[in-house]
């Protein structure tokens, strides 16, 4: 109802709120009719509740989000399995899954994707079947079935053609891929396909049927399995594919695929294709959501956000724990005190390291006060006695 | 600064290897002998125990520093090794210089332009702060790759390491059985095509004279380097062997010695501060006797330190190495004793060397050696330096005190008596202060001891104390028991949050236990089945100035995971709230009270006028309601309206309670919404009177009703039962159903699942179902009024599932999610036949807590109930570890002035915490906006035509003491508040 002005605008820029409530802000005043003073002082009355509510300079926020995320732990089950949102797909849960990703593990237990599709596969089954069938592996067994003729000495794959039409492979495709991975003449008629080993060899076939069941010839290899689901996303109903296994980088290439949503719950492959900041946005996203399903979502996510940027702070992923974070601190003695007690002490020795004393572990093995919150201001009481023998400190 | 004298404040701390030399020049004496006391009893000189190393007996004097024991911290001593040994932390370091540098010139292996550049690498991954190691180690490949020395030219070899501390060089000599190798290969070999090779054809083909080549065959002659080669080619054979040339560790220490600095800075090494030759050791320092104190057993024996034993042991191998060196024993005798000494160099310094059999005491205990003692969880670092025990602390079971506030703490007298405050005398407190000590340390509010200004301190003793009282002056210190009003630290282990250490003021009581208000249990976690807290009492006033003003309990209350409050009321008192306020029908109504039972209801509370009556009843008396009297504990202001989670709406408007029911969302921890209001809008004191006030009415106002639970709370009619068993008989069909289906194969199974897995899934459900139903039957059947509904529906205590496992129907008991597949072959016990699926083979719980469980649904039950506390067991040490990581990769993070998070190294984490410098305990997480723009709109339009101010945060001093509530506001004229005076002597 009242327009945005020049002046309004001037007003609330000059505040110090973040950009999320001037958003606010100037939704609410043009909701309602105000008069310029109006907005000024509800821009003001926001202005003065955020700064009450800002966090005071010298507190040890570290310590607290720690504590934060660290306190909910004992409350998470155990059990690694558990259905999240998707029946269809196990996937870790829990204490497990918040201390694999704390850890910054290299693979996760259970490697799992969410891929959004683009508008014009989105809404329609076909297309986003077509989208799948590019993503999920497909091996022999999913096209046809294996014999082997021992009399002959043949491998014999009759292929399904329902599958194959479903899939959008060809007979001959299939027969190609057998052709170029095998290395073996492969006889294709209609539906049949039939190879052998070029010498007779009862080893050297069984051993063709075994690569045979190896060989991917649509998809992506890491993906044994993709679930597509129907789901309302910001009031449009599309189609959601959840993949069992993950390949983030070469999902983002496919057609149809909308890499602007897509996510992947391995953090290092999220850093990879994407880069650091989004490897941060998903630590957040999976830790948030691992608490949530164990009903903790109400941690809030400011602690996360911080365990995120610690972990990301150096341009790639550390982990929290001897390997990362704590044992690449600067202070020898604070090292020590983690894990791996001795060996920095002899490493620190060779290395000729000085450990300035600056951190928290280090102040209270040696007994002077940590320089964070109160210890980290200095007071000095003002000597206000006429006869000049006044006392400081 | 001496040796000895102890620094005030550490300002760094250089870490480097020790030359040898400075060893002996700081050793208060050379030990010599490996025993410790003559037969009198007495350390012998330049023994183990020499006095001269620090003195552990009490009365005797140090030798060195002429102090006694107690405040000589002890003088190393040093042993003069026989030979070299190597120092086994260092072992994997020297193999690296071994193998890169030169074995003649001790040069580095890299020429001048790698090694400059290796040094640039080096320093600039110092400065990144990237992992230095990976620089050096890359060094060492590369040099590792020069067959000869870019300096000297000599010939490098490989340098084997046999862990833990020998090493060989690997040189290529001729085997020793080269006649028989060019014999065999000249021989005629069929299968692969080779003809045999004559002599004389070797000869042409090798150019060495025929009469050579026999000698050579005949062992006679060994051939060069050259001609080894063109034999080597000609007949397609390796004559060479690897020799392994052990480098004993003096060979090692000359070695290194020659090392040039520039080359030793190339691989991280400081070379002023750690010269690799020191990684040699030819001197021992032998640790102070206060380093390895010997315990005098109670028959008068002497027993040892482990530390002290292994130094016998080097000493006793020292020497026998040198009298054998003297004596010019035969060179495998030294060497096996000098690897003895090695051995026992080795243990000394590390015990659990893997490869290497732990040193033994006699008993068999393997010895408790240096790097044993630095390392785990009760090892020096964690165990006595990050952890340190302290004074001042006491330790006892806790009790609940419902009349206590929240913020005091019962202390025991006994605990009161010992713990003390140090009292400066000055002219107004000296009278108080006599009194303490004519009361002596005997009396309760008495004093244990006075500190002169000289710094003596003299024990309050019974006799002397009247005496002691009159010579107190000002400037002395008078240590007095704890009273009532002092502030403490109180705490309940695990710390797992800052809630789990907060401050108390004192209440001194009688009897042993310490008594907490049950509303602070929540943040301790703490319940009352025989848990133990710890007390500190705070030894200087800025200590108790920041205890009071930051870490007491009602400046604690908002927590910072979430937002909102994590102290209010619990269990009964959420029962009693839910009493006093319930508008039931068929309980005739909103309860009223009249005059008596109103004031009764509010006598513990600071409320002592009753308001305005509600009405009056048949024989015109007034009365009260429930809400009437609950609204007396509000704000007046206060305004808030909010829909509880069992679909209730709560108004309040203008401080009174206007409609719904106060439970567990209004009032209770973990975000009441009342209580959450209060700390926000108007100050802690003020919420920490409202959540006092409302647990001593609502523990009054259960008192009122009444409230007990039995069992026959849980019984229902016989309808009911028939209703649930007919129910049951249901589902059981349906499972039948489907096992007949899977049975003829005709389950369609689920995407994704086998069809095994289908059945399990349908059965599980199905049961669900049912035990869903049961609980509904019984539910429909409970009056409102009956206690376990009244628990559950207020959140008090217990759910609905608990009450119809009670009288309803425990349910499928589940082992790792899945119904009971374990036990026999084929089945889960003996009483089913193979390959039963039906629900009670596999769990299913069809009776309830009541009826009692028949015995093998109580196995099962038993088996489920396992997995809960197994599961507990793993997960208390899983979350710990990743609570201490945590902490250790976050503890040093802090805001600063400029809204930065940076680290105590200044290297900023983030610039603005949580993207929005908005503070987790100022604004509840689960809101969707934390500061709601819209409602401050309202709030301000609205002012504005009222055209009054408004203050939404009251500000108001939150660090008054307990006794000082008088001067708080409370939105209403005087108000005495519940706490008892604090006690003035």
């Amino acid at each position: 109802m009242t327009e945005i002005t020049g002046e309004i605008e001037g007003i609330v820029e000059g505040t110090d709120l973040p950009k999320r409530l001037k958003d606010e802000v100037y939704e609410s005043i043009e909701g309602r009719d105000v008069t310029d003073e109006q907005a000024a002082s509800i821009a003001e009355a926001v202005e003065s509740r955020y700064l009450d509510t800002r966090v005071e300079p010298l507190d040890p926020v570290g310590t607290v989000s720690a504590q934060s995320i660290g306190e909910p732990g004992t409350q998470m089950t155990m059990n690694t399995f558990h259905y999240a949102g998707v029946a269809e797909i196990d996937v870790t849960q829990g204490l497990p899954r918040l201390i694999e990703l704390v850890d910054a593990r290299k693979t996760p237990d259970t490697p799992m994707m969410t891929v959004y599709l683009d508008e014009q596969h989105a809404e329609n089954r076909e297309k986003a079947h077509e989208v799948v069938w590019n993503i999920e592996s497909t091996r022999i067994l999913a096209l046809g079935d294996v014999s082997t003729n021992v009399a002959d000495m043949l491998v014999q794959v009759n292929l399904n053609e329902q599958t194959l039409d479903e899939r959008l492979i060809s007979a001959e495709t299939v027969a190609e891929v057998i052709e170029d991975s095998l290395g073996v003449e492969v006889t294709q008629t209609g539906t049949t396909i039939e190879f052998g080993p070029e010498q007779p060899s009862y080893r050297r076939l069984l051993q063709l049927v075994e690569e045979l069941r190896e060989i991917v010839f649509k998809g992506i290899d890491e993906v044994s399995r993709v679930v597509i689901r129907k789901e309302e996303v910001e009031g449009n109903e599309e189609f959601i594919l959840y993949t069992e296994g993950s390949a983030f980088g070469d999902v983002l290439d496919i057609e149809g695929v909308d890499a602007s949503r897509t996510t992947c719950n391995n953090i290092h492959e999220v850093y990879r294709n994407l880069g650091v900041e989004a490897a941060r946005e998903t630590i957040i996203d999976e830790t948030m959501n691992t608490l949530e399903e164990q009903g903790l979502g109400d941690v809030n996510i400011r602690h996360l956000m911080l365990v995120a940027d610690i972990m990301t702070a150096e341009g790639t992923i550390e982990s929290i724990g001897r390997h990362g974070i704590s044992g690449n601190k600067d202070s020898v003695l604070a090292r020590a005190a983690f894990e791996v007690t001795v060996n920095h002490l002899l490493d620190a020795a060779v290395h000729g390291e000085v450990d300035d004393l600056d951190g928290v572990t280090e102040n209270v093995i040696v007994g002077k006060p940590i320089k964070l919150g109160t210890g980290d201001v200095n007071l000095r009481m003002g000597g206000a006695t006429t006869d000049g023998s006044g006392r400081a400190d | 600064m001496s040796t000895n004298a102890t620094p005030k404040e550490i300002g760094a701390i250089d870490f480097g290897l020790m030359n040898p030399e400075e060893y002996r020049d700081m050793s208060a004496t050379k030990i010599i002998t490996a025993d410790t006391y003559d037969d009198d009893g007495y350390p012998i000189d330049m023994g183990l125990m020499d006095p001269r190393l620090g003195v552990i007996d009490p009365g005797l004097e140090c030798k060195t520093c002429g102090q006694h024991s107690g405040s000589c911290n002890g003088h190393f001593g040093h042993i003069e090794l026989a030979a070299p040994v190597i120092h086994v932390g260092f072992t994997k370091l020297i193999r690296r210089l071994l193998r890169g540098t030169c074995r003649e010139c001790s040069r580095l292996l890299l020429d001048e332009h790698e090694r400059d550049e290796f040094a640039e690498r080096l320093q600039r991954a110092r400065d990144l702060d990237d992992d230095v190691n990976d620089v050096t180690k890359a060094a060492i490949r590369q040099a590792r790759k020069a067959d000869r020395c870019p300096y000297c030219g000599e010939e490098q070899y490989d340098v084997q390491h046999e862990k833990p501390t020998t090493y060989y060089e690997v040189q290529d000599v001729l085997a020793a059985e080269y006649p028989q190798l060019i014999a065999e290969a000249m021989q005629p070999d069929e299968e692969e095509d080779r003809p045999a090779t004559s002599p004389q054809e070797l000869a042409d083909a090798t150019d060495i004279e025929l009469s050579r080549i026999n000698d050579i065959l005949g062992g006679e002659f060994r051939p060069r380097e050259e001609s080894r080669e063109a034999i080597e080619r000609a007949l397609d054979v390796d004559l060479s062997e690897e020799d392994l040339n052990k480098l004993m560790p003096s060979d090692i220490r000359d070695w290194f010695e020659a090392i040039p600095d520039e080359d030793v800075e190339v691989l991280g090494i400081n070379a002023e501060r750690s010269r690799p030759e020191w990684m040699i050791l030819t001197v021992l320092p032998v640790p102070p006797v206060t380093a390895r104190p010997s315990i005098t057993l109670d028959n008068g024996q002497r027993s040892e330190d482990d530390l002290t034993h292994k130094l016998v042991d080097i000493i006793r191998i020292n020497q026998r190495f040198m009298e054998n060196r003297e004596a010019g024993a035969p060179q495998l005798i030294i060497e096996d004793l000098w690897e003895l000494l090695q051995y026992h160099v080795t243990t000394f310094m590390d015990n659990e060397i893997s490869g290497t059999p732990p040193a033994r005491h006699r008993s068999g205990r393997p010895l408790k050696t240096l790097s044993q003692r630095l390392k785990g969880k009760e090892g020096r670092f964690r165990g006595s330096l990050s952890g340190k025990r302290v004074n001042f602390s006491a330790r006892t079971v806790i009790s609940p005190d419902p009349t206590l506030s929240l913020n005091e703490v019962g202390v025991p007298e006994r605990v009161a008596r010992e713990m003390t405050q140090t009292m400066n005398v000055n002219e107004q407190n000296i009278e108080e202060a006599r009194q303490y000590v004519r009361n002596g340390s005997e009396a309760h509010p008495g004093a244990n001891r006075v500190i002169r200004p000289d710094g003596k301190v003299m024990k309050i003793l019974d006799q002397a104390k009247e005496e002691l009282a009159e010579r107190i002056e000002p400037g002395w210190q008078v240590q007095r028991h704890l009273s009532d009003g002092d502030i403490v630290i109180f705490n309940r282990q695990p710390s797992l949050h800052r809630m789990s250490i907060m401050a108390h003021e004192v209440v001194v009581m009688p009897y042993k236990t310490f008594r907490l208000n049950t509303t602070v249990c929540p943040p301790y976690n703490a319940d009352f089945d025989g848990d133990e807290m710890n007390m500190h009492a705070l030894q200087n006033e800025e200590a108790r100035a920041e205890a009071r003003v930051l870490m007491r309990v009602q400046e604690q209350i908002l927590s910072p995971r979430f937002g909102e409050n994590i102290i209010g009321a619990i269990q009964d008192h959420v029962s009693g709230t839910y009493l006093l306020t319930h508008d039931d029908p068929e309980m005739g109504g909103l309860p009223r009270f009249n005059e008596t039972q109103a004031l009764d209801l509010l006598r513990a509370t600071g409320v002592d006028t009753l308001p305005d009556d509600d009405g009056t009843d048949e024989q015109g008396r007034p009365y009260w309601t429930g809400r009437t009297i609950f609204s007396e504990l509000l704000p007046s202001a206060l305004d808030l309206e909010f829909t509880s989670s069992t679909g209730d709406r709560v108004a309040i408007d203008d401080g009174a309670l206007v409609e719904g029911t106060i439970d567990e969302d209004a009032v209770g921890a973990f975000g009441g919404e009342i209580v959450d209001t209060i700390v926000k809008q108007y100050s802690e004191t003020r919420a920490r009177v409202f959540i006092n006030e409302v647990a001593s009415l609502a523990m009054r106002a259960i008192m009122h009703f009444g409230f007990s639970i039995g069992i026959d709370d849980e019984s229902i009619s016989d309808a009911a039962e028939a209703q649930i068993d007919e129910s049951m008989e249901n589902a059981y069909e349906r499972v039948q159903e489907l096992i007949d289906t899977y049975e003829n194969d005709d389950l369609e199974s689920l995407p994704g699942r086998t069809v095994d897995e289908t059945l399990e899934m349908k059965i599980m459900q199905t049961l669900g179902k049912a035990r869903d139903s049961a609980g509904d039957i019984a539910d429909e059947h409970f009056d409102d009024d009956n206690p376990a509904v009244i628990m559950a529906e207020s959140g008090a205590r217990g759910s609905m599932l608990n009450l119809t496992q009670m009288a309803a129907c425990v349910g499928q008991q589940a082992v790792r999610g899945e119904r009971i597949n374990r036990g026999y072959e084929d089945r889960t016990l003996s009483h089913f036949k193979p390959g039963d699926l039906s629900a009670e083979a596999h769990g299913f719980v069809e009776d309830s807590y009541r009826s009692g469980l028949t015995p093998r649904e109580f196995f099962f039950h038993a088996m489920g109930g396992r997995e809960g506390l197994v599961d507990t067991a793993v997960r208390t040490s899983k979350s710990g570890y990743l609570q201490r990581r945590l902490i250790n990769a976050l503890s040093e993070l802090e805001t600063q002035y400029d809204g930065t998070v940076r680290d105590t190294s200044d290297n900023i984490v983030q610039f603005e915490f949580g993207e929005d410098n908005t503070s987790p305990v100022k604004v509840s997480s689960s809101d969707d906006n934390e500061i709601d723009v819209d409602e401050i709109a309202d709030r301000v339009l609205a002012a504005e035509f009222e055209d009054e101010g408004e203050e939404f945060a009251g500000a108001q001093a939150t660090n008054l003491s307990e006794s000082a509530d008088d001067r708080m506001d409370r939105d209403r004229p005087s108000s005495p508040i519940d706490v008892p005076e604090v006690g003035d002597d």
